[in-house]
């Protein structure tokens, strides 16, 4: 049976991730389940230096989602290869690790700092974080603007590129081969959605921000259906994530044509969940009889016309 | 830090809106200090998806019980739960208070609500006893008195409606305690963020020490996620810092309260 992922020069040992800024920095989740038994670990979003975050309340629970605007705090790149970098050089499967950055050469800059370091395994380029003014998510939103940030990153670095497009858009396509045509070496297929909840005592807005990202199961239907359109668009590997609770719907991204998942927002609630997930994937394999889990990736069956 | 399947042996009313539930979790019990957490996964639970974090309050060998107010759709499908049914736990999680090192140190309880649960273990534990207070809205609100006083606490309750022990905020009593005799004195607190930081006040002015379990909305519970965030001095200023990691208890004078909304 096989089921590694291949997204440029990176080796999944399966195609079982975690979505970042779910998953911390991998340490704080360790002692939970056994990190090595994933595919790749994908540690919360860092740009050059330090962030301190939005002020609270950061994330408000809705019906089957989560609306979150933390606002990606973070060590920076020197603070987190001195916190988390000792700890995550030992893993025996990829890190992957989200950069981003208020202009394209921040994001250049992380990349080259980066691609200094050894045993990263890849980079994925967060041009889609809802909550941050003045970078981030206008990066995904224009393609013009993608292209540069990514072109600019695969210029830095020889690391692969896993872009993480925007869900905010009014068709995913451009932005998919945009990233493709740039240099990106796969896509991670989508962010969160743009949202809000308000208290109607009050009537102020649950989120200090104001809105936020919506995450979790309510979600997933939007994200499989942009997983099949950027797929049938591009030739690199997708990795898919959106609302991932169970085997069955990390099996829905891959007939979609994920050739990879991540688990996101389950991992809040349910630590187990992508042990669970790639438990679940390995039954439906053996029943299927599939031998080759790329022969599933895209394979879902669509009407005549 | 483990997760483990709990049985609940049983959840029943305590008074009120309170409820205590009694939890067989062998892995997690007997590690749980003073102060810290267990988070709790609610099964049935429709559309609501995260865990529900909630105190330690009393810990017998493989045993641990928390108290709760039925407050929301989490709290109130929890007081649905009957006894033999299993839940899902994480825990102990976060770092409690420090348990008095010598009997030289005279420790003042301060309460508010059901945040007498989080001192009980700490009450349990210390090298001697001294004084909770304990303040709530009304008569309904003070718990746990006699569960202190069996330990040889004194309690001191105030309520904001008179309806038992001294009328207005717990904050009264502790103040004249303080003035009478502040020699020695260490404060333990957890309640509402107004009486904590009324508390932090009280510290600074009679120049003791207080640690305070800090009472922040929580998702993952675990320091992944970042929603649990209280603004904390550094060398350099102030940082975010995660209640359910570094707290849920901080030293008084470590906490930015100026940033904080």
């Amino acid at each position: 049976m096989n089921w590694s992922v291949r997204i440029g020069s990176l080796v999944m040992p399966n195609p079982v991730t975690v979505a970042s800024g779910t998953f911390g920095y991998g340490v704080e989740y360790a002692r939970l389940l056994d990190l090595n038994q994933l595919g790749a670990v994908v540690v919360k979003g860092i740009r050059l230096e330090p962030v301190r975050g939005n002020p609270t309340p950061r994330t408000v629970e809705v019906a089957c989602g989560l609306i979150n605007a933390i606002g990606l705090q973070g060590p920076g790149v020197d603070g987190f290869i001195e916190k988390y970098w000792p700890f995550l050089k030992t893993l025996q499967v990829p890190v992957i690790i989200n950069i981003w950055g208020c202009t394209v050469d921040e994001y250049a800059e992380v990349a080259r700092r980066f691609d200094a370091l050894e045993g990263v395994g890849g980079l994925e380029l967060n041009v889609s974080c809802p909550n941050i003014k003045e970078g981030g998510a206008h990066f995904g939103t224009d393609v013009r603007l993608l292209e540069k940030v990514v072109a600019a990153c695969r210029k830095a670095t020889r690391l692969p590129l896993i872009t993480k497009l925007s869900p905010n858009v009014p068709s995913i396509v451009p932005f998919a081969q945009a990233a493709e045509a740039a240099g990106s070496d796969g896509l991670s297929i989508m962010n969160s959605f743009p949202a809000m909840a308000i208290d109607i005592e009050t009537r102020r807005p649950r989120l200090a921000n104001i809105t936020g990202g919506l995450t979790g199961p309510c979600i997933k239907p939007i994200a499989v259906k942009l997983v099949w359109e950027a797929a049938r668009a591009v030739k690199i590997p997708i990795i898919g994530m959106g609302g991932i609770q169970s085997a069955e719907d990390a099996l829905e991204f891959i007939i979609a044509g994920a050739s990879a998942v991540a688990v996101g927002t389950a991992n809040f609630y349910e630590p187990q969940t992508s042990l669970h997930v790639l438990q679940g994937i390995r039954e439906y394999m053996q029943r299927h009889g599939i031998e080759d889990l790329k022969s599933l990736v895209g394979a879902v069956k669509l009407p005549r016309v | 830090m483990v997760e483990q399947d709990v049985i609940i042996l049983a959840n029943e009313n305590f008074t009120g809106q309170y409820h205590r539930l009694v939890l067989q979790a062998d892995r997690i019990a007997p590690q749980a200090q003073p102060g810290q957490f267990v988070h709790l996964r609610i099964p049935l639970l429709r559309e609501a998806l995260l865990r529900r974090p909630f105190s330690i309050y009393q810990v017998k060998d493989q045993t641990l019980s928390v108290l709760y107010k039925t407050v929301g759709k989490g709290t109130h499908q929890l007081a649905r739960l009957k006894p033999g049914q299993m839940m899902n736990a994480i825990g102990p999680l976060g770092h409690g208070f420090t348990v008095p090192a010598s009997p030289q140190i005279r420790p003042l309880l301060v309460a508010g609500g059901y945040g007498m649960a989080a001192l009980y273990l700490l009450a349990e534990r210390a090298p001697r006893a001294g004084v909770v207070f304990v303040g709530g809205r009304k008569q309904g609100d003070i718990l746990c008195e006699a569960e202190f006083r069996a330990l040889g606490w004194e309690v001191r309750a105030a309520t904001e409606d008179g309806s038992y022990g001294r009328r207005g905020l717990v904050t009264l009593p502790l103040r004249e305690e303080l003035e009478r005799d502040a020699s020695g004195v260490r404060l333990y607190a957890c309640g509402p963020t107004p009486m904590l930081k009324a508390v932090s006040a009280l510290a600074h002015e009679f120049n003791v020490e207080a640690e305070l379990s800090m009472d922040e909305h929580m998702c993952c519970g675990v320091g992944v996620c970042l929603t649990c965030v209280i603004p904390v001095r550094t060398s350099e200023g102030w940082e975010y810092q995660r209640t359910c990691t570094e707290g849920p208890v901080f030293t008084a004078n470590s906490i930015a309260w100026e940033v904080m909304a």
